[in-house]
């Protein structure tokens, strides 16, 4: 039973009888005519620092739809894999989420290791856990740079670059590496660290702590920083699990999950540390959570420290490694979020499969969820606490 | 000999020549300073040094080398813009933003062109820049630019309303709009001893936002816009807008200081001196809050002209109404 209400619209008795609705004729009745606009923001854009391509549908201001189009970065990593022997791989993989590299050739050096039931001495485990954690450290650094430059701040930019300065010098010294370390190696490390590194890795600590501090007052601290991200791009819990994500925004939900506490590798088990979270789950919350991140990993390079044990940092291996037939799986907490390699072995050199799941793929995804209904502005502001990593995503 | 050069000054064609050269001398060279001095004073406020070559000493001439720089690129108008109208834009954006400069006092007997309500001119030919900005956004046929023109002309009606009532308030306090009356009349520490600072508060902040500089530069937004209107210019034509800008940030620190700071009155030595000196402190403000503040949102934007500011200068109003009624000095 429908009663006409004049302008345009019908009220009317749902069927089952609990309600009155309003059914709206088309808006072209009533209103001006208006139709929206597609923006292509991407893939050459200052917000999507590289080459990722976001399809806006807007209302005005309002974004109706957002829909991420990937590959333009796509560099077959997966295949290349099945081309290249373990230690080429090492070298491949420190290519897709080029700020934490060692991060990266940590999981593949630990899937092989795992395929080959090999022992590593335990210096060089220590090392590769004091290395991982500054890796952390650099990467959350420059997010926490380049975020407030999104949203119009462009002094944290270059601040963060500072400090990042100064953990790359610690980087160099001992990889010989500035971008791609490839310091891991199958069964240990590249090399041993050059004497006096861990009297500078101490020494970084407290020095990276005091200006930590200076980010909390003078970013999370900022009313229009604050205005900008709170209750912006809220993901809840429920929603971040059912697309993947993991990592800051994950934990930003309230979730704990960190590989590191959850299935610990390495000698994770062995030190103390939290696994911060947020509670509403929204930009702020990111932020504030990867700035607590960079804190619980200096913690951890704290205690590495002083437990590196003296040794070896290498085991013997044969010219060609071949991992027995069989497959693998090997499950890191990367910088950006939970990083997985799976490997199929058919005892050649060479993997006969070998697949990533990367945290910045997963954490993209939630993009249309997140971006529905929001402002152009906050586009950037939802879009850059997600975290990611184009190379990460395209592979 | 100093005869002949007062009677040369008296005949008008010898004067107005005398006059628009200095004026012209005045913008061009004050917006460069202003200009390096963003170079500078943010690259200190962010731990690099800035430019150190052009010029040998300190960069000094980074902006000139730019301006050349500028001269020799490439002058694109896309296919599909409005061709007349995307080549005048920068124009109109311009020209205005110099006009300002001839309706400020210097000094003493000093004004370019008196006017008696020189201080609405000077307020009318600030914001007249913005339909070059509507013009430059609208012919570029580029959907960031319009976005950015869109916001910049939603910003600009919001916050001329602030700006016009805090000046109206010294306006009444001084009782004229004669800038140099306004200025006559105040004490070398200006109208900002007294309830006139809140004024300063509202004009200092809707002025910032009729810049379009940040906190307030939504129609720019680089991270979002890519440029705002300025996305499609190229070469001299951008170089302009840029110069346009700067010499924005001139005037408007120019009219502050003139309503609220005393213009060219010093607790010594009157002169335009001080009143440079004044402008190179407010601009210094504006590179501060640059370097130092994230980009409100539209419509936080918005919110704050209307439902802040807008009360906060009507009050200011009605106070310095009741004081002057009521002969309580100021």
């Amino acid at each position: 039973m429908a009663t006409e209400l004049g302008s345009g619209g019908a009220a009317f008795q749902a069927a089952d009888g609990t309600g009155v609705g309003i059914i709206v004729r088309d808006k072209a009745d009533r209103e001006l005519h208006t139709q929206d606009m597609t923006l292509n923001v991407g893939p050459q854009h200052p917000a999507t620092h590289g080459v990722l391509r976001v399809l806006v549908t807007l209302d005005g201001e309002v974004i109706e739809d957002a829909q991420p189009v990937i590959g333009y970065m796509h560099r077959s990593f997966e295949k290349l894999a099945e081309y290249r022997d373990y230690r080429q791989i090492i070298a491949l993989v420190n290519r897709h989420d080029w700020v934490s590299s060692i991060c990266n050739e940590l999981g593949v050096a630990l899937v092989v290791e795992r395929q080959m039931e090999l022992e590593v001495p335990e210096r060089a485990t220590w090392i590769r856990m004091l290395m991982a954690e500054w890796t952390r450290v650099l990467n959350h650094l420059m997010f926490v740079g380049s975020y407030p430059l999104e949203l119009g701040a462009i002094t944290p930019m270059f601040y963060a670059f500072r400090e990042r300065e100064e953990i790359q010098a610690l980087m160099e010294w001992i990889t010989g590496g500035r971008l791609h370390l490839t310091y891991c190696r199958v069964g240990g490390l590249k090399q041993d660290l050059p004497r006096g590194a861990i009297q500078m890795s101490r020494d970084l600590v407290p020095r990276m702590r005091e200006r930590l501090k200076e980010y909390e007052d003078l970013v999370l601290g900022n009313e229009i920083f604050a205005a900008r991200t709170k209750g912006v791009g809220v993901l809840p819990a429920d929603v971040a699990c059912s697309y993947g994500v993991s990592g800051a925004a994950l934990q930003a939900a309230g979730v704990p999950e960190d590989s590191r506490k959850t299935e610990p590798y390495l000698f994770y088990d062995q030190v103390e540390f939290d696994v911060p979270t947020g509670r509403n789950g929204d930009s702020f919350d990111r932020f504030a959570v990867l700035l607590a991140r960079i804190k619980e990993s200096l913690r951890i390079i704290e205690q590495v420290n002083e437990r590196i044990p003296p040794g070896p940092v290498n085991v013997r291996l044969p010219k060609v490694v071949r991992a027995p037939e069989g497959h693998a799986y090997v499950r890191t907490e990367a910088p950006l979020g939970q990083l997985s390699y799976y490997m199929v072995s058919h005892g050649e050199k060479t993997p006969w499969r070998f697949k990533m799941r990367t945290p910045s793929f997963n954490n993209i995804s939630s993009l249309p969820y997140l971006l529905k209904g929001t402002l152009l502005p906050d586009m950037i502001a939802v879009m850059g606490s997600i975290f990611f990593i184009v190379g990460d995503i395209d592979r | 000999m100093i005869e002949t050069v007062r009677d040369l000054l008296d005949n008008y064609w010898v004067l107005t020549p005398v006059k628009v050269l200095a004026v012209l001398a005045i913008f061009l060279t004050f917006p460069l300073v202003v200009g390096y001095m963003e170079h500078k004073v943010m690259a200190h406020m962010q731990a690099r040094l800035g430019p150190m070559e052009a010029g040998r000493f300190h960069g000094v001439l980074q902006l000139v080398a730019d301006g050349i720089k500028f001269v020799q690129k490439e002058s694109i108008i896309p296919r599909a813009a409005d061709k007349w109208v995307f080549a005048l834009a920068p124009a109109v954006a311009l020209i205005p933003a110099i006009l300002v400069f001839g309706f400020i006092p210097y000094g003493p007997n000093l004004v370019p062109i008196p006017s008696d309500v020189g201080l609405f001119v000077t307020l009318a030919l600030s914001s007249v820049s913005v339909i070059g900005v509507l013009m430059a956004a609208w012919s570029s046929a580029n959907k960031y630019s319009l976005m950015g023109g869109i916001r910049a002309a939603a910003q600009l009606i919001a916050y001329e309303l602030p700006l016009v009532l805090a000046a109206a308030a010294v306006a009444m306090q001084a009782g004229s709009a004669d800038l140099a009356v306004i200025v006559e009349r105040q004490g070398w520490w200006g109208y900002i001893v007294g309830p006139l600072v809140v004024g300063f508060f509202v004009y200092g902040t809707a002025a910032l936002a009729e810049l379009t500089r940040p906190p307030f530069d939504m129609p720019v937004a680089d991270s979002e816009l890519v440029f705002g209107h300025l996305t499609e210019y190229t070469g001299l034509r951008f170089a302009f807008f840029l110069l346009t800008e700067y010499a924005g940030i001139v005037s408007q620190s120019a009219i502050a200081a003139t309503l609220f700071l005393g213009g060219w009155k010093g607790p010594f030595l009157d002169g335009p001196w001080w009143l440079a000196a004044k402008v190179l402190l407010l601009s210094f403000g504006v590179i501060w809050a640059r370097s130092t503040y994230p980009r409100l949102r539209e419509d936080q934007l918005q919110s704050f002209a209307w439902i802040r500011l807008v009360p906060l200068s009507l009050a200011l109003l009605l106070v310095v109404g009741f004081l002057k009624v009521y002969e309580v000095g100021v």
